[in-house]
């Protein structure tokens, strides 16, 4: 399979994105510049951490409009992986692709730790390779994080299973102190009602190794891997 | 024209500088005050054949990009 990593001016974890990938997961990657055509065959975009664009305006609003963003669109409409990461996931909010916002955290401190994930739905390609109620431990770093979206979007997101990662305690448990930013529901990561686009503020590119404190990461994108695989055997 | 755009936090969205303000506030003895909202705040210049030309493109431009629906309201002022 084939992964592209989207560069935007501004995009910081780009590089451990590729690096995770590659070097961790042996997997094949290529970094795309935001104004770039997309060319060629890809299994799996990522939007990567960082502050595109300065986080001017809203953080994501003005990456939303970059050249690529209308190709990612078409790929995902088209049934393609897209996942976004921190930054990613706030500018896949404000492109649409993903239901809600991302605000200012409610401690208002940018946090930058460990926090334990409970990954609650795996009949995703993002989360396949996972247990249901499975904990990862995969660190967040960020300012605005704290999810939000209205009470009726919310529901929906519930009844649809979209909620792909909680933010628990060790004991797994999705309590207020669990919760690093405030996020309603402890919400850590979403996906839209296709499950083929997904979102989550913490960094799993930064929990691909042991030296990094955490392998956790490594069930995200193996999911993703296994999921394409089983695209191509059933294309084939 | 000049256009000025202010742009809120919607109600049920948390504001979490508002409310450190708002504690400032109280410390420095101004305990008279509550609910305070941050927004934001952008003036601009704008070339327009009417007035209702440049409220529908000043509407159109908050919902594209100044304001983001999903969490914040606007409303606008245009003047000249």
């Amino acid at each position: 399979m084939r992964w592209g990593v989207i560069v935007f001016p501004g995009s910081c974890d780009d590089q451990d994105v590729f690096d995770a990938l590659k070097r961790d997961m042996g997997q094949k990657v290529k970094f795309l510049w935001h104004k770039d055509d997309l060319v060629g065959h890809f299994d799996c975009l990522v939007l990567p951490g960082g502050f595109s664009y300065g986080d001017y305006l809203r953080c994501g609003a003005v990456a939303r409009f970059s050249p690529i963003m209308r190709r990612v669109v078409e790929f995902a409409r088209q049934g393609g992986l897209v996942l976004g990461i921190c930054n990613g996931f706030q500018i896949l909010c404000e492109s649409g692709l993903l239901p809600g916002a991302l605000v200012r955290n409610a401690g208002l401190q940018f946090v930058c730790q460990q926090v334990m994930l409970r990954v609650e739905e795996t009949d995703t390609p993002f989360t396949c390779e996972a247990k249901k109620g499975q904990l990862l431990k995969i660190p967040v770093k960020h300012g605005e994080g704290c999810y939000y979206a209205d009470p009726a979007t919310l529901e929906q997101l519930r009844k649809n299973h979209q909620i792909l990662l909680r933010y628990v305690d060790a004991k797994g448990r999705a309590s207020p102190s669990a919760n690093p930013n405030g996020s309603l529901d402890n919400i850590a990561g979403v996906c839209n009602e296709t499950r083929n686009v997904f979102g989550l503020m913490p960094h799993p590119e930064d929990a691909c190794n042991m030296r990094l404190g955490s392998e956790d990461g490594r069930k995200i994108f193996s999911s993703i891997a296994a999921a394409c695989a089983q695209r191509e055997h059933r294309r084939a | 024209m000049r256009v000025k755009i202010f742009v809120s936090l919607k109600s049920g969205v948390l504001d979490p500088q508002g409310k450190a303000i708002e504690r400032s506030l109280h410390t420095l003895g101004y305990g008279e005050v509550q609910d305070v909202r941050m927004g934001k705040y952008l003036e601009l210049n704008v070339e327009a054949s009417s007035y209702e030309a440049a409220e529908s493109r000043i509407r159109e431009m908050c919902e594209k990009l100044l304001a983001n629906p999903v969490i914040e309201d606007y409303r606008f002022e245009i003047e000249g």
